[in-house]
C-alpha cells in the first residue's frame, strides 16, 4: 500500500528526514516511536502532502508516486491524517464539515453524494460504536473543544471517512485512560485485511490496547530499529538513548 | 503555500444590459429637471416644493470628504437624473401587462416575478432604473391593511403619510448626498404596516441600474405602527459599465411602540473590473428611528459589490427599551473599497444596541469599519456590544477599524471587541487533508467567519448571499 524509499526531507534548508525506508502492506499496523525532534510529525505531514517541504526519494501509494499529488487528492485517494493539533474553524459546524468532507471524497471516487438522512444515520452509528457524545457534532469545528474531545473528533472523522491508510500523529498524547480506550477502539474496530495504519506515538501506553504488527524506532531522521510489539515494551523500560 | 494575487477575473454574472427604449430627462441638474421629474410622476405641489428646497440647499453644501476611499470628482451636470423604460409610460395595471423584456431581465437576476408571486411568498417591488414596474402580492397585503407600493405611487395616494414621515429621519439638510437624493429621487419603496399587524411575508425590492450614465436615487420609507412587524429585503445589481455610476439612495425607517423592522440588504452592484475600472459608487444613507418604547430596528447587510461602498445604516434609539442591531458582511476584492459601519444613537433609557461587523479583504482592496456608539446623558443603563472582525486574504489588501464611542451616562455599558486575522494556512491544510480543495476550503472558512451575520438573513436570501460570498472571492487564494 505504502512504499517509502530513501526519503529525504528538508525544511528551510534543514534536513529532518535522512534516508527513511518503510513499506506498509494492506492490513498492517505500524507504530513509529521516537524521541522529540526525530522527524515523526514531519513524516506524517509529508505523507499527507503539507506544503513547504523539499522532498527527494520515493513515495508511492498503491503503486503510484504521491510526490506531485496535492493534499486533497491524497485524502480523496484514501490517506487520512489524525492531527496532533486539530485546527479550530470558527463558525463551521462539525457535522457540516464532516459531511462536506465525506462528499468531496465520495465525489472524487465517482460515488453519489450522501444525503442528509443517511449521513445522520452513519454518524449516529459511529458515535455510539465509539461511545462519543453526539453533541460535539453540533458544535463549531474543534472550537472550545478539550484536548480529549479534539482527538476523539479526529477518530470519529477517521471512522466516517473510512480511509485505506490512517496516519495517527500522536493521537494518544495528553489523553486520559477513557479517551485512550476510545481511540484504541476506533483503531481496532477499523482493522481488516484492506486497511493500514501508521501510528506515531511517544509512549507504549496506546500499544497496550492496539497490537502493532511492526514497531519502528525513528531517530535523527532514520529508522534505527524495527521489531514487533515487544520492542515497544523494551523501549518503555530503557528509553531511546540506548539505541543511539 | 503562497498566497497569490488573483489573475483570474471573476465574472460578473449580472453584467448584461437590457435593450429597452428608455425615456430620459436631459442630462444635468437644475430646477427644470426637478420640475420634469416631479411632473412626470404627477406629484402634488408640496412634493415639488420639498424637492426644490433640497435643491436650493444643495448649492450651499459640499460633498463630505472624511471617508477613507477617495474618488474622482463627480460631474453632477453630466448625469441623467431620470430614466424610465418607455413602455412604462402607460403604467401596467398588473403583472401580466409588464413588458416581457423586463420580466426576462428579472428572470436573469433570479427573480422571475410571475413565478415568484406564486411560489416564493415574497412580495417584490421591482425598481428598474427609476420607475417601479410591478408590485406583486398586492391583494394579500391590502387585506391586512399593509401598504407596499412604489414611493411615487404613495406620494399620490397616501400623501398625508408620506408628507408626515418623509425626511423625518434623514432631513433634507443632512449631508450632500442625502440632500441630492431629496432633490432628485425618482423611485423606491413605501411600506406602511398598521397597528398590531404582523406582515405575513417578506417584502422585497430588487434594484437594478440599467441605462448608462444614470444615477440611481431611490428613496425608501418604511413605517411600522404600534406593535407591528415587517421584514424587508433589498437586492441590488447593475450591468457592467466602464464609467462609474453613482448610486445615492436614502432609506428611512420609523418604528413606533413595540414595533419591529428588519431590513436586509444584499448588495452586488458592479464592482468594476479587476484593474479597478468602472463600477458603482454606492453612497447610501440609511437610518432608522426607534421612536416608540420597546421598538426594534435591525439592519443586516451583505455588501459584495460596488467600486466604493460608503454607508452607515444607523439607529436612533429614542424610545425607552428600544433595540438597534447592525449585522454586516463587507467583502472587497481586486480594487474595491468599502468604508462602512453604523451609528447607534442612544437617547432613551435601557436602550440596547448590538453591532456585528465582518470585513473581508482580498486582492488590492481596502476595507474600513467605521462606527459610532453615542450614549446621551439621559440614556441611563444603555448597553452596547460591538464586535468587529476583519479577515485579510493575501498581503496587498487592507483592513481598518475606526470605532467612535461617546458616552455621557455613567450607568451605560459599552463593549468593543475587534480582531484582525489572515486566513490561516494550517486551517486550509486541515480542510485539504479532509478532501476539500482550496476553493471549497476557503469558502468553508469564510462562511464560518460570516456565519453570525448570514444567519440573520431570511432563508431565501441566506443561500443566495452565501453563494455571492463565494463568487466574490473566487480565485483570491492561490
Amino acid at each position: 500500500m505504502l512504499e517509502i524509499k530513501n526519503l529525504q526531507v528538508s525544511i528551510n534548508n534543514k534536513q529532518i528526514i535522512k534516508g527513511l525506508n518503510l513499506t506498509i502492506k494492506p492490513g498492517e499496523l505500524h507504530a513509529v516511536m521516537g524521541p522529540n525532534g526525530s522527524g515523526k510529525s514531519t513524516l506524517a505531514n509529508v505523507l499527507s502532502g503539507k506544503n513547504g517541504y523539499e522532498i527527494s526519494g520515493e513515495l508511492n501509494f498503491n503503486g503510484k508516486s504521491l510526490k506531485k499529488i496535492p493534499t486533497e487528492e491524497r485524502a480523496q485517494r484514501g490517506i487520512f491524517l489524525a492531527f496532533q493539533y486539530p485546527l479550530e474553524i470558527p463558525g463551521v459546524n462539525t457535522n457540516n464539515f464532516l459531511k462536506t468532507s465525506l462528499n468531496s471524497i465520495r465525489k472524487a471516487k465517482g460515488e453519489k453524494e450522501i444525503d442528509a438522512i443517511s449521513f445522520l444515520k452513519l454518524v449516529k452509528e459511529k458515535t455510539s460504536e465509539l461511545g462519543i457524545d453526539e453533541t460535539i457534532l453540533s458544535r463549531q469545528l474543534n472550537v472550545g473543544f478539550s484536548g480529549g474531545e479534539k482527538k476523539k473528533n479526529e477518530i470519529l472523522q477517521m471512522k466516517i471517512l473510512d480511509p485505506n491508510l490512517s496516519i495517527l500523529d500522536e493521537t494518544d498524547s495528553g489523553l486520559d485512560i477513557d479517551a485512550l480506550r476510545i481511540i484504541a477502539k476506533g483503531i481496532n474496530s477499523s482493522r481488516n485485511k484492506k486497511k493500514s495504519f501508521l501510528v506515531i506515538t511517544h509512549y507504549q501506553r496506546l500499544l497496550d490496547y492496539i497490537k502493532p504488527d511492526f514497531v519502528h524506532v525513528l531517530s535523527d531522521g532514520k529508522i534505527v530499529k524495527t521489531g514487533c510489539s515487544e520492542l515497544a515494551e523494551e523501549l518503555e523500560k530503557t528509553g531511546y538513548k540506548k539505541l543511539n | 503555500m503562497k498566497y497569490q494575487e488573483l489573475e483570474k477575473t471573476k465574472e460578473y454574472k449580472y453584467g448584461f444590459t437590457t435593450d429597452i427604449e428608455s425615456v430620459k430627462a436631459p442630462k444635468g441638474l437644475n430646477k427644470d429637471i426637478i420640475r420634469f421629474i416631479s411632473k412626470i410622476k404627477k406629484e402634488p405641489e408640496w412634493m415639488l416644493n420639498w424637492r426644490l428646497k433640497a435643491y436650493a440647499r444643495l448649492k450651499s453644501v459640499k460633498e463630505p470628504n472624511w471617508q477613507k476611499p477617495k474618488y474622482p470628482k463627480i460631474n453632477y451636470q453630466d448625469l441623467y437624473y431620470y430614466s424610465a423604460p418607455k413602455s412604462v409610460k402607460n403604467k401596467p395595471k398588473n403583472i401580466n401587462e409588464v413588458d416581457p423584456k423586463l420580466i426576462e431581465t428579472y428572470a436573469k437576476l433570479g427573480i422571475p416575478l410571475k413565478e415568484q408571486e406564486k411560489l416564493s411568498g415574497i412580495a417584490v417591488d421591482a425598481v428598474f432604473d427609476s420607475v417601479s414596474v410591478a408590485t406583486t402580492f398586492k391583494k394579500k397585503l391590502t387585506e391586512k391593511g399593509i401598504i407596499f407600493c412604489p414611493i411615487s405611487e404613495a406620494i399620490q395616494k397616501h400623501s398625508d403619510l408620506v408628507k408626515k414621515y418623509l425626511g423625518s429621519v434623514i432631513p433634507i439638510t443632512d449631508h450632500y448626498f442625502a440632500t441630492l437624493n431629496s432633490a432628485v429621487f425618482t423611485d423606491g419603496s413605501f411600506v406602511y404596516v398598521p397597528e398590531g399587524v404582523r406582515c405575513p411575508m417578506e417584502l422585497s425590492t430588487y434594484f437594478r441600474i440599467n441605462a448608462s450614465q444614470t444615477g440611481q436615487f431611490e428613496r425608501t420609507l418604511i413605517i411600522a405602527d404600534k406593535g407591528s412587524y415587517v421584514s424587508y429585503l433589498e437586492g441590488c445589481t447593475a450591468p457592467m459599465r466602464d464609467e462609474n455610476q453613482l448610486h445615492a439612495a436614502n432609506v428611512e425607517l420609523v418604528a413606533f411602540d413595540d414595533a419591529e423592522i428588519k431590513y436586509s440588504t444584499v448588495q452586488n452592484w458592479y464592482p468594476g473590473d479587476k484593474d479597478g475600472k468602472g463600477g458603482i459608487y454606492n453612497f447610501v444613507t440609511k437610518r432608522g428611528a426607534c421612536r416608540g418604547k420597546n421598538s426594534k430596528i435591525s439592519w443586516t447587510q451583505v455588501e459584495t459589490g460596488s467600486a466604493i461602498t460608503w454607508k452607515y445604516p444607523s439607529c436612533i434609539l429614542q424610545g425607552d427599551n428600544s433595540v438597534g442591531e447592525f449585522y454586516s458582511i463587507a467583502i472587497t476584492n481586486n480594487h474595491q473599497k468599502a468604508d462602512t459601519g453604523t451609528k447607534m444613537i442612544h437617547l432613551g433609557k435601557n436602550t440596547k444596541s448590538k453591532i456585528i461587523s465582518k470585513g473581508i479583504s482580498a486582492g488590492h482592496a481596502d476595507n474600513t469599519y467605521r462606527g459610532l456608539v453615542d450614549i446621551s446623558k439621559n440614556a441611563s443603563k444603555a448597553r452596547n456590544y460591538t464586535q468587529c472582525d476583519s479577515l485579510l486574504m493575501g498581503n496587498r489588501c487592507g483592513a481598518h477599524t475606526v470605532p467612535y464611542i461617546k458616552n455621557k451616562n455613567s450607568s451605560a455599558i459599552v463593549e468593543h471587541e475587534a480582531t484582525t486575522s489572515k486566513i490561516n494556512e494550517d486551517q486550509l491544510y486541515y480542510c485539504n487533508q479532509r478532501g476539500l480543495d482550496q476553493e471549497e476550503a476557503v469558502s468553508l472558512i469564510i462562511n464560518g467567519f460570516c456565519k453570525e451575520v448570514l444567519q440573520q438573513l431570511p432563508m431565501e436570501f441566506a443561500v443566495e448571499a452565501q453563494k455571492l460570498v463565494d463568487i466574490s472571492l473566487e480565485g483570491s487564494v492561490g
